[in-house]
């Protein structure tokens, strides 16, 4: 009786999930409890503004607010944001999408009590944008267009940039652009928020046990009125997968944030029946093989569109889906996205079509024809499970169909790093472009051979004029176009880095955590504010 | 020119490993050591699938079978899949080798380097002793897994890195132990005979001192090769040991076994079982031995 | 005596400096670095100019012997700077979790203590019988078991049997609340990672105990207590099991040395925030401040723990201080 009962239970929480949008508002909203979270990395520093991993993110972010940040009743749309610090709707570029005026509110106090003005705001885009000198800010890069940031009013901020950008409000509402009080960069330094913390946040900071878990509780002064509905939270590490698994089947936290395997949300479900509610979504990283084109025969293309052709990403999807967090075949735009390919234009570039035996034909010929019918290959991977080996294990063995032989190195990420980077000790790597908030146009920089997290060793005169042209396009159809000839260049007749598929996002959790949504990224819609406890 | 006192020397060791018919040695050593007879046996029937897998194992370890992903047992797949598809059985006969491979490198690189250098400590003395004393303290002062954790992330991973990295902690352990046992018989008068004699050191080593601390040698390679076994496990528990998609118990273990346990039991029971009885048959065999060979040596 | 110490002291000298030598050059030879890491980890776009301001604010851009001179005298007068990756004060860090090291090292030792006397002397009274060897065997199984495989099982057979038995799943907790605050809590946690590691490292124990017994009850004075005819149970009481705990205690002393740096994997399993724990996260974030400090900790316990157990040696066989 068990077993059928399974199968039906998948696709009815999947599909719950997915009508939870509406049926919230309609269900009376409770509040108060303490919502348990593990997490799977540890934290570094702090300071959002130099830091990078959803480590930090997950248990600090609900300290803090940003300026503006992804939609939370809709954080599955990629191009849906909405104001946070700043009042009412997001500004509309003027001067020819050449300058954009914030306007900020006026209710916001710091949890120390300070109240929040225009200059706060510019001192954190000041530090993030243009830092003084021996300070670091990991994601100065996303804003190069910017000319300038300052106050126009007490409550008044006015962003000039250089050239207009359709990638200048996504990386505005990055989770990681933390808004700090300006009196304490000023007073305690640009480095002070590395290991203290004062935000505008729905929670207050009220401690930090150093590897093993952070603590917040609910602000009562916080600006988004009649929230945050938790009484607090506490962020657990948990670095272990299976732990993490487990705890929440003993009910020692209730939902984890990044991502679980889809076999763990089977057992889960199994287990504990309408306890867990699922929910799903394509997930903006995708795992790529980059070969290293300092090293022969990588500089030749035909043996890289060979090592893609091999690949068969449509059966490849079915089956690693059910082990491993990848699913969905995409080229170099996150698959929900309008500037996207659809499946029409996908299955035109090399080793996207779905004739499989067609392209291992095609790979052997290319090999035989460039000289290389035996293939050997030094393969970097990275020392993680998800997905990294899993889809290690799966590359290995499509390659091996084209008669070509990898062996395998996984190192420890740090020598992963080195190697990828540094002394680009590989054949192939495994690599991937993994990004907060989704904005192709930044996003597919990673393709080129210029791009500082671009490991292929290239220089492609071709794709970096297309590219100078789609960053200056100005309607949606003409990026679409542009975009599309970006692909075909970079993906399928150069075959510069070889995409294998992109993740997917599925968190199981506790169905009494109501209010959050899953957004296509680990790193978004974690502010924790709408979350409640239905117990 | 052999001298009275070198032939007593040599007579002395004759009469130690007197021949006798090897089966009955054996029938002694089973009626004796039952336990150490089972371990031996557990020890056989793993160096047997090591060496006959190829025959034995009904499927390839490494041949990924997308169809067959995660399936309990059948009369073709006898302990199931993993998450490949591929035969865990087979996996683990072709695992065997694995382990073994690191097991006996390590223990016999580790101990052979140990007995040179604990020799070679005890019979020169003085300073050269103190010194090397004091860097086998540093080696035996850094906890195992560590070294072992250290080694791993500058050689990178692989099998004979795994090899290195469990190597090197044996080398002090082993040394110490053949180091007293030698620095016992450098006592002996007859070490000072053959000294006077005119013999050369490489000579009163090699065949005076190397002879007589034979048996807690033999007593320690026999431990490490269980402990081997166990470390390489280890290791790759962690991630940092073989590679995927090299068949290994540890790795086995590792990832999707942790997360499969539940609903795909056999994915992480059988490689468990695997190494337990490995090591367990090992250290049965080891203590046997250390019993027979020298009844009052303590433990290390 | 004094001198025996004296001499045992200064030769602790060059252990520890080796020792910083060796973990000092070790880490440098790994590749890559904690910048990279924090930079280009989540594989975000990472510019090589911020990498390098973080490698000059942490020191990384200096000479290595700068870099080792600061380590070395910063450890000679116990100041072990901050962390590399959090930015903390790495006395701060490794207090925290020294507590529950040390919990979980005397937890676990009094289980193999629990564990190894009682077998270890029925193992020994019964010498080769059936009981012997069902012991042995017991106890050999304990080391064989990897202890991370015998971790996942015992949580996965609590949340089964906890689900089957109550309806609900129950796990350990996997947050540290210390026995002082929620003495049941605490244990509720640590008691299971207590007894698996006990168990494991109560083999080496029990077979101390066993040989260590047997050759005192071949000694003289209890041949002669049996010949008057005093019952077994009283001669292995009163005369034998105390006679041959030294080696015992000596063991136990040692093993709970290495205990208390040595729980990797086991804290990995159970997620307890302790050394281990924090040291494969020191080496994977390539931490490298907080990796030495750890190092030279473990080290320091090691080597003080073993200047004990030679110093009680001495003190008890007079013989050993003129070797």
């Amino acid at each position: 009786m068990k077993f059928p009962r399974l199968k039906f239970a998948l696709p009815l929480a999947a599909g719950l999930a997915l009508s939870f949008g509406m049926a919230d508002s309609a269900h009376a909203v409770k509040s108060g409890g303490v919502l348990n979270f593990v997490v799977g990395s540890k934290i570094p520093s702090y300071d959002g503004h130099i830091e990078g991993t959803f480590g930090m993110i997950h248990p600090i972010r609900p300290f803090y607010s940003t300026l503006i940040r992804v939609n939370p009743d809709n954080p599955a749309s990629p191009t849906d944001f909405v104001c946070d610090l700043c009042e009412g709707d997001l500004p509309k570029g003027e001067d020819g999408f050449k300058k954009y005026v914030f306007k900020i509110r006026q209710d916001v106090k710091f949890h120390d009590g300070t109240p929040l003005t225009a200059d706060d705001i510019v001192a954190t885009f000041k530090k993030i944008i243009f830092p003084p000198k021996g300070i670091a800010s990991a994601r100065k890069a996303f804003f190069k267009m910017v000319d300038s940031v300052e106050a126009t009013g007490k409550y008044e901020v006015t962003f000039k940039l250089k050239f207009p950008s359709g990638s200048f409000i996504p990386s505005v509402a990055m989770p990681f652009n933390f808004v700090y009080a300006k009196k304490d960069l000023d007073s305690h330094g640009y480095t002070w928020h590395k290991t203290n913390i004062n935000g505008s946040g729905a929670f207050s900071f009220v401690q930090h046990q150093p590897g093993s878990f952070v603590e917040g509780k609910k602000y009562a002064g916080y600006h988004h009125k009649g929230k945050p509905y938790l009484d607090g939270f506490k962020a657990i590490s948990a670095p272990k997968m299976a732990l993490r698994l487990q705890a929440i089947r003993g009910d020692r936290a209730a939902i984890e944030f990044r991502g679980f395997p889809p076999k763990a949300r089977d057992d889960l479900v199994k287990a504990l029946g309408d306890k867990i509610t699922v929910q799903e979504s394509d997930w903006n990283c995708i795992l790529i093989a980059t070969p290293n084109q300092k090293r022969k025969p990588f500089d030749d293309a035909r043996v890289r569109r060979a090592l893609s052709l091999a690949l068969d990403r449509w059966g490849g999807s079915k089956y690693l889906s059910k082990i491993a967090i990848v699913k969905t075949v995409g080229g170099v735009v996150f698959p929900n996205h309008p500037l996207a390919a659809t499946k029409e234009e996908l299955v035109k570039i090399p080793g996207f079509g779905t004739d499989v035996a067609a392209n291992r034909k095609e790979a052997m010929r290319l090999l035989k024809e460039a000289g290389h019918p035996n293939l050997k290959i030094d393969f970097n991977n990275r020392g993680v499970d998800q997905p990294y080996k899993v889809v290690g294990t799966w590359l290995i063995d499509q390659w091996k169909q084209i008669g070509v032989e990898a062996e395998q190195h996984v190192n420890p990420s740090p020598v992963f790093y080195d190697k990828l980077r540094k002394s680009h000790d590989f054949d192939v790597s495994i690599d991937f472009n993994c990004q907060s908030v989704v904005n192709p146009i930044a996003d597919v920089t990673k393709y080129l051979g210029s791009a500082g997290n671009n490991y292929g060793q290239y220089e492609d005169a071709k794709l970096e004029e297309i590219y100078s042209r789609l960053l200056r396009a100005g309607t949606e159809a003409e990026q679409r176009t542009i975009m599309r000839e970006y692909e075909q260049r970079a993906i399928g007749e150069m075959a510069h880095l070889i995409p294998t598929l992109w993740w997917y996002k599925i968190n199981p959790h506790r169905s009494y955590v109501k209010g959050w949504k899953i957004a296509p990224s680990h790193y978004l819609n974690q502010h924790l504010d709408n979350i409640w406890l239905d117990k | 020119m052999v001298t009275t006192s070198e032939a007593r020397v040599e007579a002395a060791f004759e009469e130690l490993a007197v021949e006798r018919p090897l089966l009955s040695k054996v029938k002694e050593f089973a009626r004796k050591q039952p336990l150490g007879t089972f371990g031996a046996v557990i020890v056989l029937v793993m160096v047997f699938s090591a060496l006959f897998a190829d025959f034995i194992a009904p499927h390839d370890p490494i041949n990924n079978s997308y169809e067959h992903i995660l399936e309990s047992y059948s009369s073709t797949y006898l302990l199931g899949t993993d998450q490949f598809g591929r035969d865990i059985l087979s996996r683990i006969i072709y695992g065997a080798r694995t382990a073994l491979l690191v097991g006996f490198t390590a223990a016999i690189i580790g101990s052979v380097t140990g007995l040179v250098l604990g020799v070679a400590s005890a019979f020169f003395g003085g300073r050269f002793d103190l010194l090397f004393q004091r860097v086998m303290d540093v080696f035996m002062a850094f906890p195992l897994i560590i070294l072992a954790l250290a080694v791993v992330s500058i050689f990178g991973t692989g099998i004979q890195n795994v090899i290195i990295a469990i190597t090197i902690p044996f080398i002090p352990r082993c040394a110490r132990v053949v180091r007293s046992s030698a620095l016992a018989i450098r006592e002996i008068p007859y070490i000072d005979a053959a000294r006077a004699n005119g013999f050369s050191n490489a000579r009163i080593i090699l065949r005076h001192m190397v002879p007589n601390v034979m048996a807690p040698f033999l007593i320690m390679i026999t431990a490490f090769v269980g402990q081997a076994i166990l470390l390489e496990a280890s290791l790759s528990y962690l991630g940092l040991g073989v590679q995927e998609p090299v068949p290994a118990w540890g790795l086995m273990l590792q990832g999707g076994a942790e997360e499969y346990a539940e609903s795909a039991p056999w994915v992480a029971i059988w490689p468990g079982v695997a190494v337990s009885l490995a090591v367990f048959g090992f250290n049965l065999f080891g203590d046997s031995v250390r019993d027979t060979l020298d009844p009052k040596l303590r433990s290390q | 005596m004094w001198q025996y110490i004296l001499k045992r002291l200064i030769l602790m000298i060059p252990t520890l400096v080796g020792a910083a030598i060796l973990i000092f050059f070790l880490l440098r030879l790994i590749p890559g670095d904690v910048c990279e890491l924090k930079m280009a980890g989540a594989g975000l776009y990472a510019d090589q100019e911020q990498i390098d301001i973080c490698r000059a604010e942490l020191g990384l851009d200096r000479s290595v012997m700068v870099q080792f001179w600061e380590f070395f005298s910063g450890f000679l007068v116990f100041d072990l700077g901050k962390s590399m990756w959090t930015g903390r004060e790495i006395t701060y860090e490794i207090g925290l979790r020294f507590q529950l090291s040390l919990q979980v090292a005397i937890m676990a030792t009094l289980t193999a203590t629990l564990i190894a006397i009682p077998l270890g002397t029925i193992s020994a009274v019964k010498q080769n019988t059936w009981i012997d060897y069902f012991v042995r065997a017991f106890s050999i199984a304990g080391i064989a078991i990897p202890s991370f495989w015998l971790g996942i099982m015992i949580i996965l057979g609590l949340l089964i049997t906890t689900q089957a038995w109550f309806g609900t799943p129950w796990m350990p907790p996997i947050e540290y609340v210390s026995p002082l605050e929620d003495f049941w809590g605490n244990m509720s946690q640590l008691i299971w990672p207590a007894v698996a590691t006990g168990y494991r490292y109560s083999a080496v124990a029990t077979r101390m105990t066993r040989s260590a017994l047997l050759e005192v009850l071949r000694e003289d004075y209890i041949r002669t207590a049996r010949a008057k005819g005093l019952m077994d149970k009283l001669i292995i009481n009163r005369h034998a099991l105390k006679n041959s705990m030294l080696p015992v205690v000596t063991v136990i002393g040692i093993e709970f040395a290495f205990l208390m740096g040595g729980l990797v994997v086991t804290e990995q399993v159970f997620n307890l925030n302790g050394l281990g724990k924090l040291f494969v996260e020191s080496v994977t974030s390539q931490d490298f401040s907080m990796t030495q400090a750890l190092v030279m900790v473990v080290v320091c316990v090691f080597i003080f723990t073993n200047f004990l157990v030679d110093i009680v040696y001495a003190w008890l066989d007079p013989r050993i201080r003129y070797a």
